[in-house]
């Protein structure tokens, strides 16, 4: 067992809780650091893919997680900050510029989502951003002489201080480093009075704003952080898969990277590294099943069903998702021989009306 | 127009099911879409491969869907009673996966795309010197009967009646002796099993394929526009956005017509997001 | 020049008339209480004093400025905090993160600072951090500080809710119905609190409430509303002895 023993304020303002955390993490970024060193190439591909839809992730993790709104058109956002990168890379704008310009104009969109945001809630919010997407890809689509249409806009690899990052190695320590720099942002923000003004907002918009949180600036502040995380995420996509259409940003894809923050655990930073190493994982685990089962059943319908039913298991078995499963497993052992069987269980709570809130 | 109206009236049904699924248990059911499809399904199955008349097709697939429906709540939105709507609603996304994967999947079925034979031949006819189509015609008729149904079904039946109850206040229902929990699994198969009606008059103009249920997803802006939670709301709604539809096709570039019902529930959600029947509640502190 | 002013206030939610013409004053350092049968409207003064409904008549002023134009968040940036009658904490959050969202309005530091944490931004929360402590210890939260609010008594919640609002350093104090729902032990408490409040933070306080004991033993004067209107005003004595305010609560003599 261990007992953490609150000495000073400072304790609790600390990135890593105790000295365990720093060997676990720092092992983890050692196992990175080295990956493309004995890592094949398809593995490679995959974490590059983990370390873009982590970032995603992580922005919509803090605005559905922390702030409590909802986002059925984060591929919007997305869309905005790959189109941004093709078309400033096309025009030889330098990755250091045309990255944070992506993040900039996704945020700026977000702000757009976000001023609407102010007035609805719950199922209204997300259809209007539902509606949003609709439109945003409806509208990539028929500006074709900006964004060449259905035709799509091809990128060259990411050159960065006169080095190719276009390589396995060179691009995935771009996408590690985005990564971790993102999550450090989130957490110096939860740690801030703009972390809790976002969890106030999430759980008590009127006893918020009574304590001096002014909804507006907050809620399009959380929708604009949370676009330019994806942007910036999009902008990496973009050059990842170096040929981009509007049929990759459509509903369906906004679907998925909400799943992530709801497979990986609603409300935990873990959670959208966690959730987005699910969904690239599970295709490959479904590719390894059909293998396994007869013939009739193989087909693109297995894939969706899985997909379904993980969504639909997880959300009724464990609705705290991957990080509160490893963090009930987690207390087990710290708490060893001493955990109660119900130390996770949320209160059983009658329909709560949302028309009411 | 009449192809507008007509085409308002598959919304205002897929609408229809949706919003009666919201009042009763305020879940949001983004699976409605894929239930029509499954319904279309259905009805290709008894018509096509069985051979059955269209009648008969008709009442066997909303049977069928009603029972689908009454399973999928018991089996997976029981559990998760009391839970935020986010998570229902992701739950409903859930099955509307696993729906359109078994669809697929299953022999005879699969992904291609079938025709729905009907009744209605593709012919038109002239009335008072506007020349209409059999087609639309049947499917604004049979909309306007199954609402006609519906309305004396709530009104007048015990059951319409608990369900009314259901859905206005779980608590009082539940005092007065009704099995709130069947009856939101009721509720579920009788949206079903609108959403299968649906389904077959929507066959002929999209035909039935797997991602048929994509169209359903315009009911939420039908929804939206006519007041969420409001029953005739939705058919209102869903007639608005047919029209609008077809106004967007006719007069505007092309693509408008994709995103016009977006560009609407847009407009009403900023303007007065209670939509025409709605009701605005607020919390008390 | 008073400290908090209300003329001639009033609001109707469609044809009900919930609070009519309704005026008063609160002195700086005073305890003002108050009363009324359930539905009187003393809540919904409170909320029209947030702003969180717009008055349909009537003006509010605070320290000589008016506030009726302004939104919550103003209201509260102004140094008047409230509690909830049902209690509104952030449910998912520790009792010290509840605390330390009651600082918000004394936050000093940008958007950059806090995203890279610079040395600015830590010693901010440093000092947040102690101000909350200070709250804490007058209110005995210790043992609870690292708890969810979820999971605690009705009783602490209600300590917590008042810690919350003190921890905005207040000038004017709201406190709606601080001893609903407290056994006799904790009312007893929270009227120490409340006199504590006043001799010592120097604060004022704007109170409703039921308990005629509590609001005797605290208040410096009482309002008595019924159906929206005043029908009294005074010390506790005088009020609770007026007839109107009998007739309000026992109805008329037969």
């Amino acid at each position: 067992m261990r007992f953490l023993f609150k000495t000073s304020y400072e304790q609790d303002l600390r990135l890593f809780k105790h000295g365990g955390q720093v060997f676990w993490y720092g092992l983890l970024m050692l196992l990175l650091l080295a990956a493309p060193f004995f890592a094949g190439e398809y593995l490679m591909s995959q974490l590059h893919f983990i370390c873009i839809y982590s970032i995603v992730g992580l922005g919509l993790m803090l605005l559905v997680g922390y702030t409590g709104q909802v986002s059925l058109g984060h591929a919007a956002f997305l869309a905005a900050g790959a189109y941004t990168e093709a078309l400033l890379q096309a025009k030889d704008v330098p990755f250091l510029v045309s990255l944070p310009c992506a993040a900039l104009l996704a945020a700026a969109l977000g702000f757009v989502v976000g001023l609407p945001a102010l007035r609805l809630k719950g199922i209204y919010l997300a259809i209007a951003t539902l509606a949003f997407n609709v439109i945003v890809e409806e509208v990539v689509t028929r500006w074709e002489s900006l964004t060449n249409g259905n035709s799509g806009l091809h990128l060259k690899p990411v050159s960065l201080f006169g080095l190719d990052l276009g390589g396995d190695a060179g691009f995935f320590y771009l996408c590690v480093a985005l990564t971790v720099l993102s999550v450090l942002a989130l957490m110096n923000l939860l740690r801030s009075p703009t972390g809790r003004a976002f969890v106030a907002i999430r759980d008590s918009e009127i006893s918020a704003s009574c304590m001096g949180v002014n909804l507006a600036k907050y809620k399009t502040l959380s929708f604009a952080i949370s676009a330019a995380l994806t942007g910036i995420g999009g902008a990496l996509y973009a050059h990842k898969v170096t040929f981009i259409t509007p049929e990759q940003f459509t509903l369906l894809q906004s679907i998925e990277l909400i799943t992530i923050v709801i497979l990986g655990g609603v409300g935990f930073l873990h959670g959208a590294v966690l959730g987005a190493a699910f969904l690239i994982v599970l295709p490959q685990l479904i590719a390894l099943a059909k293998d396994l089962l007869p013939a009739t059943m193989g087909g693109s319908g297995l894939q969706s069903i899985v997909f379904g039913l993980v969504l639909i298991v997880f959300i009724i078995f464990e609705p705290l998702g991957l990080y509160g499963r490893w963090l009930k497993i987690r207390t087990w052992f710290e708490l060893f021989p001493f955990y109660r069987a119900g130390m996770f269980r949320r209160q059983k709570s009658y329909m709560k009306s949302e028309r009411l809130r | 127009m009449l192809a507008g109206v007509a085409q308002g009236c598959v919304y205002a049904l897929v609408a229809l099911g949706f919003v009666l699924i919201y009042k009763a248990t305020e879940t949001v059911n983004f699976a409605q879409g894929d239930l029509m499809m499954l319904g279309g399904f259905f009805a290709l199955t008894a018509s096509v491969i069985w051979g059955w008349p269209y009648w008969a097709t008709i009442v066997f697939s909303v049977a069928a869907m009603a029972i689908v429906g009454m399973l999928i709540e018991r089996v997976v939105l029981r559990p998760v009673l009391g839970q935020p709507a986010f998570t229902v609603v992701m739950i409903t996304i859930g099955v509307g996966y696993v729906l359109r994967g078994l669809v697929t999947m299953v022999p005879g079925w699969g992904t291609d795309t079938y025709t729905l034979p009907t009744p209605f031949s593709e012919g038109t006819f002239k009335m008072g010197g506007v020349i209409f189509a059999v087609q639309e015609v049947a499917v604004i008729g049979m909309t306007a009967a199954l609402c006609a149904v519906l309305y004396a079904f709530f009104r007048f039946s015990k059951l319409g009646v608990a369900m009314q109850a259901t859905s206005q206040n779980q608590l009082a229902a539940a005092y007065m002796g009704i099995p709130v929990r069947r009856i939101n699994m009721f509720i579920w198969g009788l949206s079903s099993g609108v959403a299968a009606f649906a389904g077959i008059l929507l066959a002929p103009v999209t035909f039935v394929h797997s991602n048929m249920g994509f169209i359903g997803l315009k009911a939420f802006p039908a929804a939206v526009v006519g007041g969420f939670g409001s029953v005739p709301g939705a058919i209102v709604g869903g007639l608005i956005i047919g029209l609008v539809e077809a106004f967007a096709g006719r007069y505007l570039p092309e693509g408008f017509k994709d995103v016009a019902a977006y560009v609407v529930v847009l407009a009403v959600l900023l303007v007065r997001p209670s939509g025409i029947f709605g009701e605005t509640a607020r919390k008390k502190v | 020049m008073s400290f908090f002013r209300a003329e001639n206030l009033g609001i109707r939610f469609g044809g009900v008339v919930a609070v009519d013409n309704v005026s008063f004053e609160v002195k700086r350092g005073e305890v003002y209480t108050i009363i009324g049968p359930n539905g009187a409207g003393k809540t919904t003064i409170f909320n029209l004093i947030g702003r969180i409904y717009p008055a349909t008549s009537g003006r509010l002023f605070f320290d000589g400025k008016g506030i009726n134009d302004l939104l919550p968040h103003q209201v509260a940036g102004l140094g008047i905090a409230r509690t909830f009658q049902n209690i509104e904490l952030f449910e998912h959050a520790t009792v010290l993160q509840n605390l330390l969202i009651g600082r918000h309005r004394h936050r000093r530091t940008s958007l950059w600072q806090e995203l890279l944490f610079l040395p600015s931004a830590r010693a901010a929360e440093l000092a947040q951090r102690e101000a909350v402590e200070k709250v804490i210890d007058f209110l005995d939260l210790a043992k609870h500080r690292d708890s969810l609010v979820a999971g605690l008594p009705y009783g602490v919640r209600k300590v917590v809710e008042l810690g919350r609002s003190l921890a905005t350093e207040p000038r004017l104090l709201l406190l709606d119905e601080p001893s609903s729902g407290l056994n006799p032990e904790e009312t007893d408490d929270m009227a120490f609190w409340i006199e504590d409040i006043k001799k010592h933070l120097g604060v004022t306080v704007l109170m409703v409430e039921h308990d005629m004991n509590l609001v005797s033993r605290v208040s410096d004067r009482v309002l008595a509303l019924n159906m929206g209107t005043v029908i009294a005003e005074g010390t506790p004595a005088e009020v609770q002895a007026s007839p109107a305010v009998i007739e309000a609560y026992l109805g008329k003599a037969a």
